[in-house]
């Protein structure tokens, strides 16, 4: 269990798939217009992660590793539809302010990259630990990113008004803003990591 | 001059880096010298072409008449996977030179989101083949074009002073958001090709 939870820990902070990994731009970026888009984007990513997660390692060894890569993007895209029929069918204005970044998911390198490094050589309830690490930091940092453009460009969190519009600063939400505020919040969490460990 | 149109929108308006974030790994990762942006920007071209035509023509031909669109997904990310292996066994065979020098960029290809989007945007968008391909085309160009632009920005960085905390990844975001904001100036450009 101690193990597990050392798993789950370093996905949120130490192997933070953003702020410290930089992988998965693409959805990151695009997605996180406000703060509630960037959460269900990090909660679909999170989804496919730990149920692919949880298959590639109880298949591990029944696939040959000359088409591993091939065998892992069929599951990953299994369970992309699977997420994509479902937030069509029920929250069906959220998968359209998503749109194609929902099938995406597939291309997405953090997905793959679990799967190689860490499902194929584990068993299968660290895993899934792995998975929820790395699926709940993923969607910190979405969330984290689209609160602060959502702050900086409109004065809402979460639809909170925190002040009046028209202070607020359009460019933020519009694309030149994802690339913006997440080049200052990577400068922040280098900075808080150098000074944790000074050199 | 619709045509005209497509290709307009899709290289400055709506480009692909800028403004429907797609592409965005390699565009980081690639984009720090001028000569590999030029070898990416070509490798992108050649694959997005092949690959929206292929896909465009498995939509139309054997998902859409047997009822099979929930296999969209899968069955364009296999075939975009087993394109990019076809096309470097061939051009291996073909054109040693151009295998040269696209040799290295044909195996990050299938990870690119770009190629997926594409195929799932011309489907999405209702274009015909015609349409598709160019809008393909249109896309790798724009796609291209802000490469080599950034990696020559990028190149001009490596010479100035930029805080430790900042170094990589973080300037290289903030410069191309600085860049975007340039892009969004030819936002209205479409109208007059209406």
């Amino acid at each position: 269990m101690n193990k597990n939870l050392k798993v789950l820990v370093n996905g949120i902070i130490r192997e933070n798939p953003i702020f410290v990994l930089l992988l998965g731009m693409c959805p990151t970026l695009a997605t996180t217009s406000s703060a509630v888009n960037g959460m269900s984007m990090g909660l679909a990513t999170m989804f496919v992660l730990i149920c692919s997660n949880a298959v590639i390692s109880l298949l591990k060894n029944l696939i040959p590793d000359m088409v591993r890569i091939p065998a892992f993007i069929v599951v990953i895209a299994t369970f992309v539809t699977i997420i994509e029929m479902m937030m069509n069918a029920y929250v069906p204005a959220l998968a359209e302010s998503l749109g194609i970044f929902i099938p995406l998911i597939v291309v997405n390198c953090i997905v793959l990259g679990r799967a190689e490094s860490f499902a194929s050589k584990n068993g299968v309830l660290s895993s899934i630990f792995d998975g929820l690490g790395i699926g709940l930091g993923f969607t910190l940092a979405l969330t984290l990113l689209g609160a602060s453009r959502e702050l900086l460009g409109t004065g809402k969190i979460f639809s909170m008004t925190l002040y009046p519009a028209q202070y607020g600063s359009l460019i933020f939400v519009l694309a030149p803003g994802a690339f913006i505020v997440l080049g200052y919040l990577i400068t922040l969490f280098n900075l808080l990591q150098q000074k944790k460990e000074p050199h | 001059m619709e045509l005209i149109g497509i290709i307009i929108v899709a290289i400055f308006v709506n480009n692909v880096v800028f403004s429907q974030f797609l592409g965005i790994c390699p565009f980081l990762g690639v984009s720090k010298k001028v000569d590999t942006a030029i070898g990416m920007g070509l490798a992108v071209t050649f694959v997005l072409t092949i690959a929206t035509l292929v896909t465009f023509l498995l939509q139309k031909g054997v998902l859409e008449p047997f009822g099979l669109g929930y296999l969209q997904t899968i069955s364009f990310i296999l075939v975009i996977a087993a394109l990019v292996q076809l096309v470097e066994i061939v051009l291996k065979k073909i054109s040693p030179a151009l295998y040269q020098a696209l040799g290295v960029f044909l195996p990050l290809i299938t990870t690119n989101c770009v190629i997926l989007g594409v195929a799932i945007l011309v489907i999405q968008k209702d274009f015909n083949l015609l349409e598709s391909v160019i809008y393909a085309v249109a896309t790798a160009i724009g796609y291209a074009m802000a490469l080599i632009i950034f990696s020559s920005v990028r190149e001009q960085m490596e010479l100035t002073k930029i805080p430790t905390a900042m170094k990589g990844i973080p300037i290289a975001l903030i410069t191309a958001g600085i860049m975007a904001m340039a892009f969004m100036g030819f936002s209205g450009i479409d109208q007059v090709f209406k």
